[in-house]
This record gives structure tokens, C-alpha cells and sequence, in this order.
């Protein structure tokens, strides 16, 4: 009898020991900045672990050291994420060396129609080479370069009354840069309920990729351009043309005039703080972020309003966002592709986009009361309409700190003029292309 | 079980006696490499072999994020671009004007703290305790608190300059001009109580007997530091200003927290920039020739400055 009771003990105990080991062979480990849209996916991911009984482990890094973590983790083939939500610039990398598992042949199988999905996002998040259907990421999520301002400043009448006697028209949202100066311009050191407020918290950050960010903002609408073609790596006139050089001037007249004092190596955190502690009246930010101010218990509500990237000779907005991706080396490949076959689903995606996701799903997006279900949508869909991407190449990031480097001179440290800037530019990444056999 | 303890006693005897009969017959010479084989093999393995790898590295155009890619020889090509680049020099000049101005601040704060603290005046245990917190904190947290410190408008050390000069929010991370002198503040704050313990060691070991007979030679207090003061605790000082000299040369975290080498590149310090090429552009051949361009500048300067110091301290 006592025999048995030990052998029924022995038993359950393997058992159980059995079942923690495939409980945990039922886990994945998933990859992302740490930010408002990943505590949505976290929400999210809840329904595909009750509906596969996979378990969904998280691994949320800050963006300032998102970059450096999770590229050095792909680089040394490490196997901590199964799924890989990341930047757009990192498709070619990795596709080039072999970080990111090819899909088309999964989506073949499974069903999924990269015809779903927004075009914009699907070329700039999934494809490599660009615009070959070679896909190498799901689109997850969406995301532009966008504006938040204090309505509720705007619409008061004594700065209104003020606004119009000093530029001749209505204070309201810009619909140009050049607006958008004179507004920031009208509410740099002006006081208000005896505070002195400032005109726009723009991005400036130096070590990673804000100021880049902020600055093609400014350099898309005015036209700057990579390349004379496509693919052709020839930069001459076309990175350095008189319109670029003017939107990279007007950019630092933008620093110069309008941002509050100290805001020398800001990115989107200090925008938000900036902005949210009712220093400035315009802030730019990701359109991620907009969720989380709409519901801001200071300025949310009436209090803010949103408008996107203001064109100049063109409409065009700076693209954020990122494809979520199976990595390579991972040993769960399998039960990460499970997870982007759930995620693509247009009833997942529809509740992505309620938790404060941003979808790139045609039926989400292209559902007639889109527009009206959140104060920042209609304007998502215009900004996803015009976005534009920095390189995508395999050295995207020495091409990036480049950037970082000669635009931080001229913007916030002043040293030279917008054109030695972007030639010098040209320069170094002449040097990185013909370093990298592409010249 | 005494008995066991013995017999085991013994055998330990037996294999000691039988290892020094073995012995006897190898020379003091091999017996000494046998010692110091060990330290010897982990040294080369952790920093004879990278060195010479770096140095290899540094003729090719390796790029440690592609393994696949093919190794080419390059010749001196990465040294070339580096000695020919505006851009190395400034950093330098950056890493130099650091290096200098927070040796000279340093020195003159730590002595002079070290001949405060020296005096034994009532609760100067306490104040050099005090005096001592800055160091043992970690350097990202400097960086981070002073930044807050530093901020234009609310920041304390904006408030207490614009009240005493009047200047307005000052924003010293932000501004070309006031950004290095930003990093050479706090690393003064942080490491000049090193060297007031290093300078303190030295006064504390100056024997009473030399002033009492400067006394008797009627020597004034100016002479006595000059004289007496001053030569001994200089061999003191010159260990601070090299053990010092070579954390700056190689500053990176306090600096990468406080302004993450920006304005622009006004304060990206060589280490800085070296990080950057190796681990964020990748150009693994190109940052490890400026790292040997680095390690041969710090090492020339060392050894000059090692044989200068041997001459201060005969």
C-alpha cells in the first residue's frame, strides 16, 4: 500500500514536472520598445494565449536604448525574442543577414493577402528589397510623425483677437511650416494664467534618432529626396538641393525662434513633458502617442487637438512604426508564426486599433466610420497617405548617426551653414555606401 | 577517528615530501615559470591576443555585425581616413580641453581640501566623509541628477548663477560654449575628492620633525610649503593626476548621460565617438584603428609622464 502511495506520488510529480516543461515550451518571448502601444499588445495578446493556450512573454526596451539592445541581441543570433517588433529601418538588415524569417511562403499558405493591408505601411514595414514582394514582417503597427496643440489656448479670444492683429488671420491650426513658425513664434514667452509658455517642443535629440526624425519632418514637405533614383545611391542635387537646404535652415529658425529654453537633446519623452506640463503650445510627436494624450487627465479631452505634419511644397510626413517579424534563431518558430496568424486577423485588428494600436488592416482602416472613432484618426489616415522613410538599407544606422551628427551641428550647435551640413552628409555616406560595395 | 586524522596527516606529508623530490631536480628558473605560467597564459589571452587582433583588425574592413561578409585587407586605409578626418581632431581637442581643465581643477581643489582637512580641526572626520560621497556614487547617476541640476528653468545651478549675476535661465548643456565646461564641472565635483585622499595620504605621511626644524630655522609658512609641503606630497599628486588622467582620457558614461556628446559634437570625447563607430555603426575595422591610435597616445603619454614622475620621486 505504502509502495503505491509513493509511486502515485513519484508519478504526479513527473507529471507535473512535464507539464511546467511544456507549459514552457508553450512560450514566446516577444520584442518591443517599451511605449503606450505595448501595454495595448500586452492587453491584446491575453485573447491568442485563451484561444492556443500559448503563453506571450514580453521583453519591452526604452527607445533610447531600444535600437542598441535588440539590434546587438539580432546580431549575435541570440535567442531571447521569437518575435521581433522592429523599427522600419531594420528590414534590411534584417533581411540582408538572415535575422528575420522570409514569410511569403507562410502567408501563401495561411491565407494572408498582403492586398490587406495599407500599401504605404506594407512597402515601408514588410518589403526587401523595397517594393519586391519579398516580405519579411506583418505590418503592426502604423505610425507618422504628427502634432498636438492646446485647443483650448487656441480658442481662447483675447489670443485670438491678439494672433489676428499681429498676422493679419485666424489663429488655428497651420496648414504650412510657415504657419506653423508663426504660431510657435506668437506663443514663445508669452504668459498665460501667469505663466510663461513657449512655441513648439520639436526633436532634437542627438544620440539616437530624434533629431533626424524631427528634421526630415521639416526636410519631406520641402522635398528633399535620397536619391536622383531609386536605388541609384546618387545623392549629389538631390540630398543637398536649394529646397532641402531650405527646409534644414527654416528647421533650425524653427529652434532658434520657438522651442523652450533647454530643449537641446529632446525626443519624444521630453516632448510629452513638455507639452503636458503646459509649457509649450505645439509639440511634435508620433502619432502613438496621441491615445495616451486624449485621454491625459490634464490635456486630454477638449484641451488638445491634433493635426498632421503641415506640407510646404508638398504634403508629406516622416514615417514611424514597425512590422512585427519572426526572428531567425529563434527555436519557437512555429508558435511565432501561430502568433502573426492570429494577429493578421481583421477582427484582432479591429480591436488593436480600440486598445490604442495602431492597425494597418484595410478593414480597419478603410471601415467608413474610421475617421470618427478617435479625435486623431482622420488625420492618421492622411499622414499614412504621404509618409516617407529614412534609408532602409542594411547599414541604416551608420547612415542615421551621420545624420544625427551633421544636423545636430548645424540645428542646435550652429556651427557652419544648412548647405555644408548636408554636403558633408553626402560625404559620409558616400564613404558608408562605397564601404558596404554599394558604390 | 584520531587515528584516521593522523594516517591522513601523513599521506599529505608523504605526497609533499614525494612532489619536493620531484622538484629537486628542476631548476629555480623552471620552477619559477611554472608559478607564473598561469598568469601569464590569461594574460595573453585577455590582453596580449585582442590587442594584436585589434591591431589586425585595423588593416581590414571588418565589420563585426556581418560575420558572413569576406575579410579584405585594406592597408593602412582606415588610418589614413582617421588621421585625415576634421572630425577626429575635434574630437580630441574635446577629450584634451576635458583632460586638462579638470586635472588643473581638480589638483587645485583636492590639495588645497587635502591641507584644510589636514589641520585635524574639530569634525574634520565628518567633513571628509562628506567631502567623499561624490565619488563612490556611480557615474550615470551624476549624470543623470546633474542634469536635472543643469536644467534652465528649474534647476538649482541655473536659479543660483541668475541670482548672483543675473545672467537668465542658463543652459548649460544646450549651449556650444557652456556645455564642455558643464562636464568639467561635475566631474570636478565628483573626483576632486580623490584626489584630496590621495594628496591627504601624502600630507599624513610627512614626518613632524621637518617642520619643527623649520621652525627652528625660522622658515615662514610659505617657505615650509614650498620647501617641505609641496616636494613631498608631489609624488602623491603625479599618481592622482596619471591614475585620473587616464579614467578622462577614457571618460564616456558620466558625459554620454549629461549631453550624450552633443551640442552637435562639441562635447563627444573620443571614447564617445569610438563607441559609436564600434558598436553603432559597426565599422569594427575603422574604430579599431582609432583605438590603437588611442591606446598608442595614452601609452606614449603614460610612459613619459611614468619616468618623470621616477625622477620626481629620486
Amino acid at each position: 500500500m505504502r509502495a503505491k502511495k509513493i509511486a502515485a506520488v513519484a508519478g504526479g510529480a513527473v507529471l507535473a514536472a512535464m507539464s511546467g516543461a511544456h507549459a514552457q515550451d508553450k512560450e514566446i518571448t516577444l520584442c518591443w520598445a517599451a511605449w503606450d502601444p505595448a501595454n495595448a499588445l500586452v492587453e491584446l495578446s491575453k485573447d491568442f494565449t485563451s484561444s492556443t493556450g500559448i503563453g506571450m512573454n514580453f521583453e519591452f526596451v526604452p527607445w533610447t536604448n531600444f535600437a542598441d539592445r535588440f539590434l546587438n541581441e539580432l546580431n549575435s543570433g541570440g535567442k531571447l525574442c521569437d518575435l521581433m517588433i522592429g523599427d522600419s529601418q531594420w528590414i534590411g538588415g534584417g533581411a540582408t543577414y538572415g535575422h528575420y524569417v522570409k514569410l511569403n511562403d507562410f502567408f501563401d499558405q495561411e491565407g494572408i493577402s498582403m492586398d490587406d493591408f495599407l500599401p504605404a505601411t506594407v512597402y515601408a514595414y514588410s518589403t526587401w528589397p523595397k517594393g519586391t514582394p519579398n516580405y519579411y514582417a506583418l505590418p503592426a503597427m502604423g505610425d507618422a510623425l504628427g502634432w498636438v496643440y492646446r485647443k483650448d489656448w487656441f480658442s481662447r479670444p483675447e489670443l485670438q483677437d491678439a494672433f489676428k492683429a499681429e498676422y493679419g488671420r485666424d489663429l488655428g491650426v497651420p496648414s504650412n511650416w510657415n504657419e506653423l513658425k508663426d504660431v510657435a513664434s506668437f506663443f514663445q514667452g508669452r504668459e498665460i494664467d501667469g505663466e510663461t509658455r513657449y512655441g513648439a517642443a520639436i526633436y532634437t535629440e542627438r544620440g539616437s534618432e530624434g533629431i533626424t526624425m524631427g528634421v526630415t519632418a521639416a526636410l519631406y514637405p520641402w522635398g528633399f529626396k535620397y536619391e536622383n533614383e531609386q536605388g541609384s545611391y546618387d545623392m549629389e542635387g538631390a540630398v543637398n538641393s536649394a529646397a532641402s537646404v531650405e527646409g534644414l535652415e527654416f528647421y533650425k529658425s524653427l529652434y532658434d525662434c520657438c522651442s523652450p529654453p533647454g530643449h537641446s537633446d529632446a525626443y519624444m519623452v521630453a516632448n510629452l513633458d513638455a507639452y503636458k506640463s503646459g509649457q509649450v503650445a505645439m509639440q511634435m510627436n508620433w502619432f502613438a502617442f496621441f491615445p495616451g494624450i486624449a485621454k491625459d487627465e490634464v490635456v486630454g479631452g477638449d484641451i488638445s487637438g491634433f493635426f498632421v505634419n503641415p506640407g510646404q511644397n508638398i504634403e508629406a510626413s516622416t514615417l514611424g512604426g514597425q512590422g512585427i517579424s519572426v526572428v531567425a534563431y529563434s527555436d519557437k518558430q512555429d508558435l511565432a508564426l501561430e502568433y502573426i496568424k492570429w494577429f493578421a486577423q481583421p477582427d484582432v485588428q479591429a480591436k488593436w486599433w480600440a486598445l490604442g494600436g495602431y492597425s494597418c488592416h484595410q478593414a480597419v482602416l478603410g471601415d467608413p466610420g474610421f475617421a470618427a472613432t478617435a479625435p486623431f484618426a482622420a488625420d492618421f489616415l492622411k499622414a499614412m497617405s504621404g509618409v516617407q522613410d529614412f534609408w532602409q538599407e542594411p547599414i541604416y544606422a551608420e547612415l542615421l548617426l551621420a545624420m544625427q551628427q551633421r544636423v545636430h551641428d548645424y540645428v542646435v550647435a550652429g556651427k557652419g551653414t544648412a548647405q555644408e551640413a548636408l554636403d558633408k552628409l553626402i560625404e559620409d555616406w558616400t564613404i558608408s555606401f562605397e564601404d558596404d560595395g554599394k558604390l | 577517528m584520531a587515528g584516521s586524522t593522523r594516517s591522513a596527516t601523513n599521506r599529505a606529508a608523504a605526497a609533499a615530501t614525494r612532489f619536493s623530490a620531484k622538484l629537486r631536480g628542476v631548476s629555480d628558473a623552471s620552477i619559477a615559470w611554472i608559478f607564473i605560467a598561469p598568469t601569464i597564459l590569461l594574460l595573453l589571452a585577455i590582453n596580449i591576443f585582442p590587442l594584436l587582433w585589434t591591431i589586425y583588425l585595423s588593416f581590414t574592413n571588418f565589420r563585426a555585425n556581418q560575420p558572413g561578409r569576406p575579410v579584405r585587407w585594406i592597408g593602412t586605409r582606415n588610418y589614413e581616413r582617421l588621421l585625415g578626418s576634421e572630425d577626429i581632431w575635434g574630437y580630441l581637442q574635446a577629450t584634451a580641453h576635458f583632460v586638462i581643465w579638470t586635472m588643473i581643477l581638480q589638483i587645485a581643489l583636492g590639495f588645497g581640501l587635502a591641507l584644510l582637512i589636514n589641520r585635524n580641526f574639530r569634525g574634520a572626520s565628518f567633513w571628509t566623509t562628506i567631502i567623499l560621497i561624490p565619488m563612490m556614487l556611480s557615474p550615470a547617476v551624476v549624470g543623470t541628477f546633474w542634469t536635472y541640476i543643469y536644467q534652465p528653468q528649474t534647476g538649482i545651478f541655473s536659479y543660483i548663477i541668475d541670482f548672483f549675476a543675473g545672467t537668465g535661465a542658463l543652459d548649460m548643456i544646450g549651449s556650444v560654449t557652456l556645455a564642455p565646461w558643464s562636464i568639467i564641472i561635475v566631474d570636478t565635483w565628483m573626483w576632486t575628492p580623490y584626489i584630496m585622499l590621495l594628496c591627504l595620504a601624502g600630507l599624513r605621511s610627512i614626518p613632524d620633525y621637518l617642520y619643527e626644524a623649520a621652525e627652528i630655522d625660522r622658515a615662514n609658512a610659505l617657505q615650509k610649503f614650498w620647501y617641505i609641503t609641496l616636494p613631498r606630497v608631489l609624488p602623491f599628486l603625479m599618481l592622482a593626476v596619471l591614475f585620473r588622467g587616464i579614467e578622462n582620457f577614457k571618460m564616456f558614461d558620466l558625459v554620454v548621460e549629461l549631453t550624450s556628446g552633443g551640442p552637435g559634437s562639441t562635447t563627444e570625447l573620443a571614447s564617445i565617438n569610438l563607441k559609436r563607430e564600434a558598436f553603432e555603426k559597426w565599422r569594427t575595422g575603422y574604430s579599431s584603428a582609432f583605438a590603437i591610435i588611442l591606446f598608442v597616445t595614452i601609452f606614449g603619454l603614460g610612459n613619459i609622464y611614468v619616468k618623470v614622475l621616477n625622477k620626481v620621486k629620486s
